[in-house]
């Protein structure tokens, strides 16, 4: 009883910290200063059509290279926590076999589903999509590739090789920005191209790309970390 | 203040409960990714702009003008980083939650008493 008494007042008081969020904040007319600047610069002077990746990618790339560590250290935690014992190891898991509706789709399915990733993290500079998205969904169709062959074993040679040297390559884009253009993570290093064609941009396509490989891989790897442990 | 703003808000409160009051680990991890939607729509909500478009400049009409035509494009990009943190630290709490169940069967709160006072 004491409990959820205490529970409704944690609540009360979350609530009533949280309410100068609706009552006092105005919404915004106009873009804020730093806003403006990423809004005008973004197109012109980096030449994404998507701003937001203008500012993910170029802007706060630092940021972004954080995220993919955190990613990778999540991943890293995973695997480590999910690690398959040595008793585990003599005896295989018998599992089901998954439907053969499952198989047939999934031979169709998984090439257009992985082709979609691409597709996604190659138009980052030009459609609502990027690295992450890109790398999310061609995580799914390796996991439904997973569900309709639950006895297949992944090449964990392909993944890690693919998953370092997008993480290199990416740092390596970096530091060329440093010595070609104006900073760490600067697109510029590349000729801008047309404004709105796929060779567009700079760097951002390939650094997306990258990122995109990178996601990837690692969530895959999460999920085969998590599919090959047994209760 | 937008209705988006207000339903962030009450999934926050939502899922704050749901960690509070459930003894099922899965639900608690629940009750966090309830927490994280809700805090998504309140960043997104704050950049908003009324009447404004996205900020992809895919005419040229739009990139004449885009100062006045978009929405703020940073809280979407820090949506998009929390997004992918919100997944990554979920993936990480439910293996948590594996290794508990392999411990000890169970997956109530109560069963884990080690670091209770």
């Amino acid at each position: 009883m004491v409990k959820r008494f205490l529970v409704l007042l944690v609540l009360i008081f979350f609530t009533i910290m949280i309410i100068p969020l609706i009552t006092d904040v105005q919404p915004q007319t106009e873009l804020n200063s730093l806003a403006k600047k990423y809004v005008k610069d973004g197109s012109d002077e980096l030449g994404g059509a998507n701003l937001v990746t203008s500012v993910i990618v170029t802007y706060r790339g630092l940021d972004t290279l954080g995220e993919v560590a955190v990613l990778f250290i999540a991943t890293a935690g995973v695997g480590f926590l999910l690690r398959r014992r040595k008793k585990a190891l003599s005896k295989p898991v018998k599992k089901r076999e998954s439907s053969e509706i499952l198989q047939t789709g999934t031979l169709l399915l998984m090439p257009l589903i992985l082709l979609f990733g691409v597709y996604i993290f190659l138009h980052g500079h030009l459609t609502p999509g990027g690295g992450f998205q890109g790398g999310v969904v061609i995580a799914s169709g390796i996991l439904l590739s997973f569900l309709a062959r639950p006895q297949s074993e992944l090449n964990h040679t392909v993944l890690h090789t693919i998953e370092s040297l997008s993480g290199a390559f990416y740092i390596v884009i970096g530091v060329l920005g440093i010595y070609l253009a104006a900073g760490f993570l600067d697109n510029r290093i590349m000729p801008l191209g047309d404004f709105g064609r796929l060779f567009s941009a700079g760097a951002i396509p390939i650094i997306y790309s990258l990122i995109g490989l990178k996601v990837g891989s690692e969530l895959v790897g999460i999920l085969d970390s998590m599919q090959r442990s047994e209760l | 203040m937008t209705l988006v703003t207000i339903i962030g808000i009450a999934l926050v409160i939502l899922g704050l409960w749901g960690m509070l009051t459930q003894r099922n680990l899965i639900k608690i991890i629940i009750g966090f990714s309830i927490i994280d939607t809700g805090i998504h729509l309140i960043i997104v909500s704050i950049g908003y702009i009324k009447g404004k478009t996205a900020p992809i400049i895919d005419s040229p009409a739009l990139k004449a003008d885009a100062v006045n035509k978009v929405v703020d494009p940073i809280p979407s990009a820090l949506v998009l980083t929390a997004i992918v943190i919100g997944l990554a630290v979920t993936a990480l709490m439910l293996v948590y939650a594996v290794n508990l169940y392999q411990r000890k069967q169970s997956l109530d709160i109560n069963d884990f008493k080690e670091l209770k006072w």
